[in-house]
């Protein structure tokens, strides 16, 4: 180009181009860039022989290191497992509730439970075991199933009201607003919240006792303390599941919600299932 | 009648639209179709207003200088669709940080965060990169905008295509690809858009004055024909009824994965990297008033950016299904773009050679220099987290998050904000901004903002990926997904403020650039050292 010239504050000469206004100098390129971008292709090409890189048809070059990332996870569970394996084996073939009394195996089966736990329940159960409305609180002493040591680990394997399980626990509590009169759900519900010791209005507890003992005395009992057995939850300890307001029950004894909990046996494996019913029953409300 | 033909297709799109919602197979199409039909009718309406019914001929249309009104109208949607969308990244921040703040369903975060990218990216983005282009390609060509009135196709078409995007998503309409949500309809709409947008601007370069193509040209048009092709393939799809929102990708599996990350890293790399490095190379030496540094780094680091940008869209995918071979190219690829990526950043900073001085004296001039350093920070950050070893560390993690955002904010942002300060007193013939003070106002709040988020999600990504990977000594792991989320609460409070105060930035520089427009100038004192000193006489 003719118009070429040299740019008087670098000393550089221009391409002689110029856009509205804009030249461009032809300042060679600066060699520790050259030099660095040469650097990464040369580590680039060895790092694509030293691993799997190239496409064929099938299958790829294996790289001369022979790395494969999933023959590393592979190992890397491999070692793990021989870690835990000597706590593993034992629990694997020992009963659920012979697990507490062998120290080193307590200590393994409640970190393990733990970890479990955050994993598979804390989404339902809530990462403290506090439970939320529909969803146990596995902290207190109220056990819906038991809360010993057996009870926790068959709710934990066969699921509560879980198809497709025939050990899940199951029961049901009819829908009243078939049976009883608004009025009559009313009184009653007075009734059962006058078990838990609170103020209930009278005129309604009186009547609501005489249908308790007609319509649910047969599965709460006469006390009202439920039936483990019949997976009928005890009423008189305030710890209440859907709401403890008394049109809240209400609506439960009128429409009961049911809870479903999966049965985990299949998935988690049975020595998963036994560290999670140690870890659960260790939490402080275990029978 | 102006627009007579216009007004009349608007019109039978309208129609369409009408008919569309009422013959619709599913109730979001069928909301989705009466939201276009009103945007159309409003159109056709502000149309008719603005028809003057002369006969043809009584008033010929300069058609002797350059297409500067579109640029104009780019400008201001540039600026609009920013602050919208740094507030509703704002909003979605705080969503994050206060999870009460999600409204059912419309104003939920699976709704917002798409329209939070889409609006930074595409309406702001996008309409900067349609404003500049339409300006740079213009003058380093002296040549006119070919096509007449294509480009306002161009530019009301793309802004039909951001409004129904983001009507869309709200509506809770997506095909779930990132940075690709809209369904099939509003692709095909955009594939029509782009194909003019390339037509207008590879016409003109063919017609163009110059004997040679402006570097920026050469990026402004990587940037136009990847994202069509980009576009095109990710979006392959089959509609499960042309009268319905739904459509199923033609890829499934690790193949669509590795699609997706091939148009999500591309979108980052021709998008947000080829056509803002367009932008730098004129408004960069325009402003500075001094020669491109190198001509020969500028074509060096063109082709190696271009061939190598499109193949490292893997490293998005490291230690999942992807076979091996792919992860391994994806990051020797990502590691041998460090150098290409840094000779934009050579040729921006060094065009200052011989006028440092401006970054004390010229507030642009500082925004322009902050993006570049930015853009070399990110595009340096980038390479290290393709490395497997820091990835399986910082994948999945905030620290992600906070890498876009310098990318975004600090190189995108400012790098959009310098040029549309240096394009408003030009377009508008006014005589200076209305406030240089309030640019340094903005420069400060944006890049305290920047910094402040680029360092709590640096923070937060590496405490949230050494949480996941706790083990203790028996082989467990010790923290809970829900516990590594509740660690962040302070982060992300953080990162509110950090992002507030780059929209607080945006408001500043809206309220100048309006000022501008309207022709005011505020009286301030110049900026320290801007002016030449005068001595008194000794």
């Amino acid at each position: 180009m003719s118009d070429k010239e040299i740019d008087e504050i670098s000393g550089t000469e221009t391409t002689g181009h110029e856009w509205d206004g804009i030249k461009e100098l032809n300042t060679p390129m600066p060699r520790w860039w050259v030099i660095t971008f040469y650097i990464t292709i040369i580590w680039a090409v060895g790092y694509m022989i030293a691993y799997p890189a190239i496409p064929w048809v099938n299958s790829a070059t294996k790289g001369f290191l022979g790395y494969s990332s999933r023959a590393d996870v592979a190992t890397e569970m491999a070692a793990a497992e021989a870690v835990q394996s000597q706590y593993v084996d034992r629990i694997a073939t020992m009963p659920v509730e012979e697990i507490s009394s062998h120290p080193d195996l307590l200590q393994f089966a409640v970190a393990g439970g733990s970890a479990a736990y955050k994993v598979n329940c804390v989404q339902c159960h809530g990462s403290g075991a506090q439970g939320a409305p529909g969803y146990p609180n596995l902290n207190d002493d109220s056990w819906l199933w038991g809360g010993d040591i057996n009870a926790i680990y068959q709710t934990i394997a066969h699921g509560v009201r879980f198809d497709g399980d025939d050990d899940t626990r199951y029961s049901e509590m009819p829908a009243f607003n078939d049976i009883l009169e608004p009025e009559e759900i009313r009184q009653v519900a007075a009734y059962v919240v006058s078990l838990t010791g609170e103020p209930s209005d009278p005129s309604l507890v009186e009547p609501g006792s005489v249908i308790y003992a007609e319509n649910c005395a047969d599965c709460h009992g006469d006390d009202g303390k439920g039936d483990i057995e019949l997976g009928a939850p005890n009423l008189a300890d305030a710890i209440w599941f859907y709401g403890d307001d008394e049109n809240q029950i209400a609506t439960q004894i009128a429409n009961p919600q049911h809870g479903v909990m999966p049965a985990w046996a299949e998935r988690l494996g049975d020595t998963v299932i036994k560290q999670l019913a140690v870890f659960v029953h260790s939490l402080g409300g275990g029978q | 009648m102006r627009f007579g033909v216009e007004t009349v297709a608007v019109g039978i799109g309208a129609f369409l639209a009408l008919l569309g919602a009422a013959f619709a197979r599913d109730s979001q199409f069928e909301a989705h179709m009466w939201v276009l039909f009103f945007v159309l009718l409003v159109s056709v309406v502000v149309m008719l207003r603005t028809a003057t019914f002369k006969t043809a001929g009584t008033k010929q249309a300069d058609t002797s200088g350059y297409f500067d009104e579109v640029v104009k109208y780019g400008a201001v949607a540039t600026m609009f669709w920013g602050i919208v969308g740094f507030l509703v990244g704002v909003v979605v921040a705080a969503q994050l940080a206060f999870p009460d703040l999600n409204i059912e369903p419309w104003f939920n975060f699976g709704r917002m965060r798409p329209l939070h990218t889409s609006a930074v990216i595409f309406a702001f983005g996008g309409n900067a990169l349609l404003a500049t282009s339409f300006y740079v390609v213009q003058r380093t060509t002296r040549a006119r905008l070919w096509g007449g009135n294509a480009a306002w196709f161009v530019f009301w078409g793309y802004q039909l295509f951001i409004v129904m995007a983001a009507t869309g998503y709200l509506l809770g309409i997506t095909q779930s690809r990132e940075y690709a949500e809209p369904e099939w309809y509003v692709d095909l709409w955009l594939t029509v858009v782009w194909v003019v947008y390339l037509l207008v601007f590879l016409a003109t370069l063919i017609k163009r004055k110059e004997p040679h193509i402006y570097v920026a040209n050469w990026f402004y048009l990587a940037f136009i024909v990847t994202i069509a092709m980009l576009h095109v393939v990710n979006n392959l799809a089959v509609p499960v009824t042309f009268l319905g929102a739904k459509s199923y990708s033609a890829f499934a599996g690790v193949q669509d994965a590795l699609t997706q990350w091939w148009y999500g890293h591309n979108a980052v790399g021709f998008f947000l990297t080829a056509g803002f490095l367009g932008m730098m190379y004129y408004f960069i030496p325009k402003q500075v008033g001094r020669p491109v540094y190198s001509y020969r780094l500028s074509i060096i680091h063109f082709w190696s950016l271009i061939f190598l940008y499109i193949w490292a869209g893997p490293h998005h995918l490291h230690y999942t299904a992807l076979p091996d071979w792919a992860q391994t190219l994806g990051m020797v690829f990502s590691i041998m773009l460090w150098m290409p990526s840094w000779g934009g950043m050579i040729n921006g900073l060094m065009t200052l050679s011989g006028a440092w001085d401006k970054i004390r004296t010229d507030p642009i001039v500082r925004m322009m220099v902050i993006s570049v350093a930015f853009y070399g920070m990110s595009t340096f950050e980038g390479p290290v987290m393709s490395i497997k070893a820091v990835n399986s560390l910082s994948h999945y993690t905030d620290w992600t998050i906070g890498h876009v955002h310098s990318g975004a904010l600090g190189w995108v942002g400012m790098i959009s904000f310098g040029a549309i300060y240096y394009l408003v007193p030009k377009l508008w013939h006014r005589r200076r901004l209305y406030s240089l003070r309030l640019i340094n106002w903005h420069f400060w709040l944006a890049t305290l903002g920047i910094v402040v988020y680029a360092a709590v999600m640096w923070v937060a990504g590496i405490q949230q990926g050494l949480m996941w990977r706790e083990y203790d000594t028996q082989g467990f792991l010790v923290f809970s997904f829900a516990e590594s989320s509740a660690a962040m609460k302070p982060y992300y409070i953080l990162r509110l403020v950090g992002g507030f105060m780059y929209l607080a930035g945006g408001l500043v520089m809206g309220f100048n650039i309006v000022m501008t427009i309207l022709g005011r100038e505020r009286e301030e004192a110049p900026i320290p050292g801007s002016q030449p000193v005068t001595q008194p006489a000794e």
